[in-house]
């Protein structure tokens, strides 16, 4: 059996610091789309920390969830996708091949989670984003859906090396650019299908759950709930 | 209607063909223009991406899809109508059939061309055709996106066949009262009818299997549209109820778009004595019954979504009832139900204005109730910080009103090549009602000489 790569999410760790978002956009070469088009709902983060409130003002409680592609085993963008463009790889993500995509936008309708991004127009980088693209990772044209990779290209990257040098990944060893910025250390990746992986070990926790299971996704990304809201907010 | 001989009725039936008013060329001018300009806003958006349009995340899918299920309901005016008045024998169809079937065609050809004006990469459409390419891939068969170009080619391909051949003996007619190229044309366009026994046998024998295998079609090609919808997760489009909601809201629009383009051709070709009263009260029936069927079901979608109060749905149906698409969704019931009913249910008021009237709501109606499927479940989906709005561009509603243009100029156009009742079916259904009339005459007379 392949890896099955998954992450696990730590709320209580989260601070909504958001360095996440952006080591994402500058590793993705994500465009930026300017205000105008951003309060129009098309601003791309394939990384996003959704803000969350409970109770009244002053006693208000904050949780930050960082919300990105689930990677979900029966992932409902998939079977939808006429082309093939949204497919299941073998080790487990959702694939999205940029140049079989023609724009039918039915994988994003799909999604429960919303975390794929169309590309209205050609991608431009405000000045000066544009002097820092990455050569591993592909820009995406005007038309298509495109969506996180769980940084699929350092995935391939310490895959090959592994190879070369004839041994398996180690653990830990694959950090997606998320996990690497966050300053908490909230986020964890690894492989599923190694029980004794960190990623694996922490997913087994009492506070785990994934986001809206019930829907029949099967996600690859746990969440670690509040602890902290149980209890006492300064224990 | 008996009184008309059949020479009266090539005269009658023809004589669009031959004439021409200057009110005709400025309609045909105004068309052409709005079509012009949407298909050069077209043009710009393929240039500039569907950014010029008014969708966003998470509303995906607005206006274009609208359009793509409205014009793929209203082709179900005609094949599937004039299929089963012909199969129930109902004679007064014979002068509605063809106008019926026009609709199909072009409404069907309009709808279907909304998939590609919607496309991201438009110029990749062809990726769904199964071919050999040099990439080694099919197209998905799972996808419903596939379902629908394999439903919608059929239901294209059927609705044409359905459409032509009974035109064969009309073209023969034509190119026998032509002269010089016209003649050559209708000629060709004709196959060589030359109305012989064994041609019309044929003829009968082949407007019957393709009557009977085009419903079918018909139904699997909303039920497919419908499960674009319905196969994905999104609450209030993951419903079991939508196939048979989706045929129903599409022959209901279907009859009104037939009543509307009939009234319209009675009054600008002066069809006055083909196109009667009778046939409009005999539509405006069936609309009624489309009516109540479509209150039906909005009515059961509707208790049953808000009796379970699953939350996600629930957030996704007070948008609709009582939020910011609660106006539209009022404006939807009037129309396609409060106005109406009443008007086609009394007798005084089925009148050939009366269910011109109720048809224009209908079509109206139906055209928000598309809307409304699509879009407030995409902007209300799952998690609330995603959740989002919609607000259309120039770009879609100019193309949308485009559409509606080219459905007036394709109509107009093809009224101006082809006798839009079909003379020999109106012919043949005249000597059916004659040879009906002599028995009954028969019968009196042998009945009177008993005596």
């Amino acid at each position: 059996m392949g890896h099955q790569w998954g992450m696990v999410i730590d709320l209580d760790r989260c601070t909504g610091c958001e360095a996440c978002v952006v080591a994402c956009h500058a590793e993705n070469n994500i465009a930026t789309v300017g205000d105008k088009q951003a309060a129009g709902g098309r601003a791309k983060h394939w990384i996003r920390v959704e803000r969350y409130y409970e109770g009244d003002f002053p006693d208000v409680k904050v949780k930050f969830m960082p919300v990105l592609c689930q990677q979900c085993d029966a992932a409902p963008c998939e079977p939808v996708c006429p082309t093939f463009a949204s497919y299941h790889t073998d080790e487990g993500l959702n694939g999205q091949i940029y140049n079989r995509c023609i724009g039918t936008r039915y994988c994003a309708n799909a999604c429960p989670y919303n975390v794929r991004f169309f590309n209205f127009y050609n991608p431009a980088w405000d000045k000066p984003l544009d002097l820092q693209l990455n050569p591993d990772v592909s820009v995406r044209e005007v038309g298509v859906m495109e969506k996180c990779t769980f940084c699929l290209q350092r995935i391939k990257a310490a895959e090959i090396e592994a190879a070369a040098e004839k041994r398996d990944v180690k653990d830990g060893e694959i950090q997606p650019a998320c996990v690497q910025s966050c300053p908490t250390n909230a986020m964890v990746f690894g492989d599923l299908s190694d029980p004794h992986s960190r990623a694996s070990r922490m997913a087994a926790s009492s506070r785990g759950n994934k986001l809206m299971e019930e829907l029949g996704t099967r996600p690859k990304i746990t969440y670690l709930q509040r602890e902290s809201w149980n209890g006492d907010e300064n224990a | 209607m008996a009184t008309k001989t059949p020479e009266q009725i090539n005269e009658d039936l023809l004589r669009p063909l031959s004439v021409v008013s200057p009110r005709y060329f400025v309609a045909l001018a105004i068309f052409l223009a709005v079509v012009i300009v949407a298909g050069s806003m077209f043009g710009r958006q393929i240039y500039d991406g569907l950014g010029v349009t008014g969708l966003n995340r998470p509303v995906f899918w607005a206006f274009y899809i609208t359009n793509f299920v409205f014009w793929i309901g209203l082709s179900h005016a005609g094949t599937l109508i004039s299929a089963i008045l012909r199969l129930c024998n109902a004679t007064w169809r014979r002068p509605v059939t063809r106008c019926a079937e026009v609709i199909t065609v072009f409404s069907l050809s309009i709808g279907a061309s909304f998939p590609i004006i919607h496309l991201g990469r438009p110029w990749l459409a062809f990726w769904l055709f199964p071919y050999p390419s040099e990439r080694g891939i099919w197209p998905n068969i799972r996808s419903p996106l596939l379902w629908d170009f394999f439903a919608i080619n059929t239901y294209l391909i059927g609705s044409v066949t359905f459409l032509l051949l009974p035109m064969l003996p009309d073209f023969a007619l034509i190119r026998d009262r032509a002269s010089g190229f016209r003649k050559r044309v209708y000629g060709f366009l004709a196959l060589g009818w030359r109305g012989t026994p064994k041609q019309w046998h044929r003829l009968e024998t082949a407007m019957h299997i393709m009557a009977i295998a085009i419903i079918p079609v018909a139904v699997s090609v909303h039920s497919i549209v419908s499960w674009d919808f319905a196969m994905a997760p999104v609450p209030m489009w993951h419903s079991t109820i939508f196939a048979p909601y989706f045929v129903a809201g599409a022959i209901f629009s279907g009859i009104a778009a037939l009543i509307i383009a009939m009234a319209g051709l009675r009054k600008f070709l002066h069809l006055q004595e083909y196109l009667r009263p009778i046939h409009f009260q005999n539509l405006g029936k069936l609309l009624l019954v489309m009516s109540l069927l479509w209150f039906y079901f909005v009515f059961s979608e509707r208790l049953t979504g808000w009796y379970g109060n699953e939350k996600y749905e629930m957030s996704v149906f007070w948008v609709t009832q009582r939020g910011s698409f609660a106006p539209l969704f009022w404006t939807m019931v009037f129309c396609n139900f409060l106005l109406p009913v009443p008007i086609l249910a009394i007798k005084k008021l089925r009148t050939i204005t009366g269910t011109v009237i109720a048809s224009i709501g209908v079509v109206i109606g139906m055209w928000i109730e598309r809307f409304l499927i699509i879009v407030p479940s995409l902007t209300r989906k799952y998690l609330p910080f995603s959740w989002g709005t919609y607000r259309p561009s120039w770009t879609e509603i100019i193309i949308t009103a485009g559409t509606f243009a080219a459905m007036a100029l394709l109509y107009m156009l093809f009224a101006k090549v082809v006798p839009i009742i079909a003379v020999w079916e109106l012919k043949a259904g005249q000597s059916v009602e004659r040879e009906h009339l002599e028995t009954i005459l028969a019968a009196s007379e042998a009945e009177a000489g008993a005596d």
